[in-house]
């Protein structure tokens, strides 16, 4: 349409744009808004993209059923870049500023501890979906009253991967070993963990060296050639997404793989297409994969996701798949979006899943997850790139993090 | 610190290899940025914020151009010649327009270019890392010399980085430009009234400063992950380099360059976890010793 906008269209619109905006502003006002705050820039965007993905693809899921309370939901997405005072800043912008009624906490460990605290003051729900930073929710001094973890957990991975590379281990011989993780809380914290059970279950482990790489850190020569240097048999690295990919594209220039075995529980799909030349045989856990569990539940799911997005899931999609459905058991189970309606609600919640190792996940009294698919196998370059999964046994995960909370005297 | 593991690392030939090779080639691709940096500032006395854009720039459109042909050297000179041109659309369109301002503005104009073309960055490749892969060529295994690991294709990046270092030294001594660039260094009111054509003269700087900035994002393609902001480490290592090699001086750049990479390669060993607080200690030291660094004017 075109031609000049007279006087009189002017005044037409005008009309109709008064009488339309009370609809217009109580359809926006029913409308329940939830924050999502990530890292959706630099090397580690993977991490909020992917989250994003899949929170967008529950939203459309939820209104189709109705919404929560009978109200349409809309996600407010907001870029932290993982710095933690941003971090707080947007929490604190997302429910006082633009209104969201709960929030979705996608950050990494960095930024959701600062989160956390903001949330002391906030009366509303808040589901951190991709920290896992143990004592973000195991340390009662951390831990809030309507904060909730739904993600994988460090202490979990360290006895589950732990257990296996044991064995592996102790099949190959390897007892000189060497660390990579990235410098900041999960990659401590976790390499900590990990290395606490190592010993426990190999008492013969030696770590021979050490490298800290920033988050975000361009180029890993130097710590390659560290690598190379110190002679271990093998290399556990917490290294992930865009990190990952340079770490191993360049370490393949050193031939880093022929001269080591590597072992890592961080390998998600879009990290294993952007690896041009992935070395077989890494030692690798199951972030996300369609053929693990294999169900046809969790398969429908990868292939939804990747039809919608055309590109395969990771993990910390999943992760915020499954903290909207407990969003959406607990809801309808209190009735209210109040934060503390929804905070008891929540506490003990078990939930059908496609991501469960038994087809369930259940949110434990200590706000964290539990019960969800870990397994451990080792890379191929092609599709499905990961094989002979061994399921973890979470009889095991549970009664070793009992024992290591008490030792944190965390409970 | 651990003294002995350095100490050792000194007397052990493969060691020394492998270190100093690491450190030629994070030296050698920090020269190609901080060399386009130190000539921008040496000519025109202006502190390029926004080089490091050249340099992310410059590895999207080379990766562009590898997934477009699958060369690795026609996205190397995609990326290289890309970033020329778009050097000199931002000396003319922009820089050439605060030219004499205070610093200030010129930094503002740096940095809303940077965060403009970060979102760029996002909108036509995406917000998640992008990854080119080592061309095939280059799928060898590394070389073994005195026991020490030399990759083939690190070799060939410090052989073009040292090659274009010659050509840019050579070409600055010994051609009439070249002359006209360095004279224009020294006093650009004489240059421009013995009939010089400073404009054209300013743009070509910055086609050389972009062309070489996009060069060295483009040669790293291959090991190094892509992302939107990209530019900004490389930035604060590139002005670390410019400044302890003095304001406006190539000789400087490649020797802090060469400098700032041996201190990563033997550092990580000798001083792990306190690499980059190494880096600053020899700056400052250096800065103490030498205030203009080591190949500047006095000040």
């Amino acid at each position: 349409m075109s031609g000049p906008v007279t006087r009189r269209t002017l005044l037409a619109g005008g009309t109709a744009t008064l009488v339309a905006a009370p609809w217009v502003a109580r359809a926006q006002a029913n409308t329940l808004r939830i924050g999502m705050q990530s890292i959706l820039s630099g090397p580690i965007a993977l991490l909020g993209t992917s989250s994003r993905n899949s929170l967008l693809i529950e939203q459309d899921r939820i209104n189709a059923a109705g919404g929560f309370l009978g109200r349409q939901i809309e996600f407010v997405f907001r870029d932290s870049k993982g710095q933690p005072q941003e971090a707080a800043r947007v929490a604190r912008e997302l429910v006082n500023t633009a209104g969201c009624e709960l929030l979705v906490d996608a950050e990494a460990s960095s930024a959701s501890f600062a989160v956390q605290e903001v949330m002391r003051d906030l009366n509303v729900a808040c589901i951190h979906t991709n920290s896992e930073t143990s004592s973000l929710t195991a340390d009662p001094k951390i831990r809030v009253p309507t904060a909730f973890r739904v993600a994988r957990q460090g202490v979990h991975d360290a006895v589950a991967g732990s257990l296996y590379l044991a064995d592996f281990a102790n099949a190959k011989k390897i007892n000189k070993w060497a660390t990579c993780s990235p410098d900041y809380a999960y990659g401590r914290d976790t390499t900590a963990q990990y290395l606490q059970f190592f010993k426990k279950f190999k008492p013969d482990v030696e770590v021979v060296t050490e490298a800290w790489p920033k988050l975000g850190q361009p180029d890993f020569t130097e710590v390659i050639t560290k690598l190379i240097q110190a002679k271990p048999q093998a290399l556990f690295t917490l290294l992930y997404a865009g990190d990952l990919s340079a770490f191993v594209n360049q370490g393949n220039v050193y031939a880093l793989f022929g001269q080591m075995t590597v072992a890592t529980p961080n390998v998600d799909y879009p990290v294993l297409a952007a690896i041009k030349n992935l070395p077989a045989g890494i030692q690798s856990a199951t972030r996300y994969l369609e053929t693990f569990p294999d169900t046809p539940a969790n398969k429908e799911w990868g292939q939804a996701y990747f039809k919608r997005w055309n590109e395969r899931p990771t993990n910390w999609s999943w992760q915020n798949s499954v903290a909207m459905h407990f969003y959406e058991a607990a809801i309808k189970k209190a009735n209210s979006l109040d934060g503390k309606a929804i905070a008891a609600a929540l506490t003990g919640l078990k939930i059908n899943s496609p991501f469960g190792a038994d087809g369930t996940i259940t949110m434990r009294d200590d706000h964290t997850t539990i019960g969800y698919a870990i397994g451990w196998g080792q890379t191929i370059p092609k599709d499905p790139f990961i094989t002979d999964i061994k399921p973890a046994d979470w009889g095991k995960i549970i009664e070793l993090e009992t024992e290591w909370k008490k030792q944190q005297n965390y409970s | 610190m651990d003294f002995n593991a350095l100490g050792a690392c000194f007397t052990t030939p493969a060691c020394v290899v492998t270190q100093a090779t690491s450190g030629l080639i994070v030296g050698m691709l920090l020269f190609l940025v901080a060399a386009g940096l130190t000539l921008i500032f040496g000519v025109l006395k202006i502190v390029n914020f926004a080089h490091g854009t050249f340099y992310m720039l410059g590895g999207y459109v080379a990766y562009s151009a590898y997934v477009a042909t699958d060369s690795y050297a026609l996205a190397v000179l995609a990326g290289a010649v890309a970033m020329a041109l778009f050097g000199v659309l931002f000396e003319r369109v922009l820089m050439s327009r605060v030219y004499g301002s205070n610093v200030l503005m010129q930094l503002l104009v740096c940095y809303a270019v940077v965060l403009i073309f970060d979102d760029i960055v996002k909108i036509v490749w995406g917000p998640e890392f992008r990854a080119m892969g080592m061309p095939a060529a280059f799928q060898v295994p590394p070389l073994f010399i005195a026991g020490g690991v030399v990759p083939p294709f690190y070799a060939v990046l410090i052989g073009i980085a040292a090659l274009i270092a010659i050509v840019l030294s050579l070409g600055l001594s010994r051609t009439r430009l070249g002359k006209t660039v360095r004279a224009a260094a020294v006093n650009p009111q004489m240059v421009s009234a013995l009939g010089v054509n400073t404009t054209v003269l300013f743009a070509i700087v910055f086609a050389i400063g972009g062309g070489l900035a996009g060069l060295a994002g483009a040669l790293a393609g291959p090991v190094r992950s892509l992302s939107p902001g990209m530019g900004f480490s490389i930035l604060i290592e590139g002005f670390i380099v410019t400044v302890i090699g003095g304001m406006g001086s190539i000789a400087g750049a490649m020797v802090a360059a060469l400098i700032i990479g041996l201190v990563r390669g033997f550092g990580t060993i000798g001083f792990p976890g306190f690499t980059d607080g190494l880096i600053y200690i020899v700056m400052i030291g250096i800065l103490v010793l030498r205030p203009q660094g080591l190949f500047g004017r006095p000040l």
